[in-house]
């Protein structure tokens, strides 16, 4: 008994060893960033680089923000991604309670189509998408980068919230109308409070979406600059011959950091809310 | 308020029929005035430029527009240089499922082996990963295999090796960045359906004398195959379709374009050489090969007898 308890032990030992093997090599080129980011110039540029540095510096990020505009890129990320994140949710709910909850003819036809929508690859449409926008005369502004989001987050946040309407019990509802609610207080002080935690979930999704765009921003804002986003404040330091290495991985902090504060604030409900979309 | 979680297993009956029968289609309208003007809309204008001759002569009136049916498909399928990227593409986005998926699978079964806090450090460090925009992504990842001042030619003793010149070291590179960033969802999905397995399924494979090996292949992966579906599903249509990763760690497709996948190659078509017909073409047959995934997709949901 005593030789196979052991070979457990060296098992689990050899087990836990990689998992924290593996979390450092994952975790290390976040590490490098930040590092870089704080390294004066000099230590950047180094032939032989060291994974500390004994005089960190913010000299990259005042060269980041101090490029004209940064400042402005951001918070237009910011705005693009927020207004795609709360529109979508909300005319998401809405469809995904008529599907989830009502039974009409072309229900069935509207979910294989709301599943094929979420397969369109995104990036096949920026051809007839410029077009669109530039004959409707929003090519140049944000709504150029808003409206192509909430159309590709919609199919798919309708899909996952439709799992969390459906688990709601019918007899809620009833018990509302018995008590006197109408319709739309149901749905809004009912409802709504309910599957948050699926709309947090999808959120997620068409924020990380929306922030990561880097395609259309690229193609839909060519002349108004001051209405672009914050990969093409990074791209000013990378695309060139020789990068401002320090400001690169500056930029790329600041433009990270978001997303991380967001994930670790909603992981939990976010895993959960995995969970659920797969098991449906 | 009591969180309202999906319940597994048991299926919700079928909605009921309520009166009222504009009331659905009222809470469907924003969605399906969205949905039509921004994606059905120009789906269509996709394929009807495709047959188009439709230049920057056309695009500012100095030419008429002609017809010219499947006349861009034709020159693309003649292009060798088109079929070399369609094969890259295919093979590249093959290799970044595969990737993703036995890695997530992998690290997902060590999670269930280790107690709290190596799990807690891989779930972080994971999530960070995760959470990395796809543009910072690539730049640290290029950063970090830079010939002159990265620290992995460093380590691994390579001396000024450039990574980024070769083809198949490009594709390597860009390859690492996507499993880095696309490994976690498929991690922490797997897990979560493993630890939803009940335990008592798992006890009675024990009592049955059944070994790891044999309890895995005979009692868990069956339950995990609707999870593991769809993450793959995913990742094919996720990876098929890469663009900022290629685009910015092989600067544009790569030298002489060596590193072009369909996206970019459609990319560099349209807005590049000012040629919107031959992109459209491109970005048609790309729709209609994520299309044949998806009703792959659809017909196995439909085996499974899923209701919709």
């Amino acid at each position: 008994m005593r030789p196979r308890i052991r070979a457990t032990r060296a098992w689990r030992f050899a087990a836990e060893a990689t998992a924290v093997a593996v979390a450092l090599v994952v975790a290390f080129p976040l590490y490098w960033m930040v590092l870089s980011a704080l390294k004066p110039a000099g230590e950047v540029r180094s032939a032989h680089p060291v994974p500390w540095t004994p005089n960190p510096s913010l000299d990259a990020f005042r060269r980041v923000f101090g490029q004209q505009d940064f400042g402005r890129y951001f918070l237009n990320s910011l705005l693009v991604a927020g207004t795609v994140v709360v529109a979508s949710a909300l005319i998401a709910f809405l469809a995904a309670t008529a599907v989830a909850r009502f039974r009409f003819r072309f229900r069935t036809t509207l979910l294989i189509l709301f599943l094929v929508a979420q397969m369109v690859p995104v990036e096949a449409l920026t051809i007839p998408m410029f077009f669109l926008m530039r004959d409707s005369g929003v090519l140049n502004s944000l709504l150029s980068l808003i409206l192509p989001h909430l159309a590709f987050s919609l199919p798919f946040a309708v899909w996952m919230l439709r799992g969390f309407v459906k688990a709601v019990p019918e007899a809620l509802e009833e018990q509302a109308t018995i008590d006197g609610a109408s319709r739309a207080r149901f749905l809004w002080q009912i409802l709504f409070p309910l599957v948050l935690p699926g709309l947090v979930a999808t959120s997620v999704f068409s924020f990380i979406s929306t922030w990561n765009d880097f395609l259309f921003a690229k193609s839909f804002i060519v002349s108004a600059t001051e209405n672009s986003t914050l990969p093409m404040a990074l791209l000013v330091f990378f695309d060139t011959e020789t990068p401002d290495w320090g400001g690169v991985m500056a930029a790329s902090t600041v433009m990270t950091l978001p997303v991380l504060v967001f994930f670790l604030l909603v992981h939990r409900r976010l895993v959960s809310g995995l969970g659920g979309a797969v098991k449906d | 308020m009591a969180e309202a979680p999906p319940q597994a297993g048991r299926r919700p009956p079928d909605p009921p029929v309520r009166q009222g029968r504009l009331t659905p289609w009222l809470y469907l309208a924003p969605a399906l005035v969205v949905l039509t003007a921004l994606l059905a809309f120009p789906v269509c204008q996709l394929g009807l430029i495709s047959l188009l001759e439709y230049t920057q002569a056309q695009v500012s009136g100095g030419e008429p527009t002609s017809f010219r049916g499947l006349g861009n498909y034709a020159e693309l399928f003649a292009d060798g240089q088109f079929r070399q990227v369609l094969l890259a593409t295919v093979l590249f986005a093959a290799a970044c499922v595969l990737g993703t998926i036995t890695t997530g699978c992998a690290l997902a079964v060590l999670l269930t082996r280790v107690r709290a806090l190596p799990r807690l450090l891989l779930t972080t460090a994971a999530l960070g990963a995760w959470a990395t925009p796809a543009i910072t992504g690539s730049t640290v990842w290029v950063f970090l295999f830079d010939a002159d001042f990265g620290p992995v030619n460093r380590v691994l003793g390579l001396g000024d090796f450039s990574w980024t010149y070769g083809r198949m070291s490009a594709f390597a590179l860009v390859f690492l960045e996507v499993v880095w960033c696309s490994f976690p969802l498929v991690m922490v999905t797997v897990y979560a359906g493993i630890r939803a397995v009940p335990g008592e399924v798992l006890e009675a494979a024990a009592l049955d004398g059944a070994s790891q090996w044999r309890t895995w292949r005979s009692v868990l992966t069956p339950m995990l195959r609707p999870i593991l579906l769809v993450v793959t599903i995913q990742s094919v249509i996720w990876d098929f379709k890469i663009f900022t990763q290629i685009y910015v760690m092989t600067g544009g497709g790569g030298i002489a374009g060596q590193n072009l996948v369909l996206n970019v190659y459609a990319y560099q078509k349209a807005f590049a050489s000012s040629q919107y017909g031959l992109g459209s073409a491109i970005g048609v047959v790309m729709l209609l090969l994520l299309l044949g995934v998806t009703l792959v997709y659809l017909r196995l949901l439909r085996r499974r007898g899923e209701e919709l």
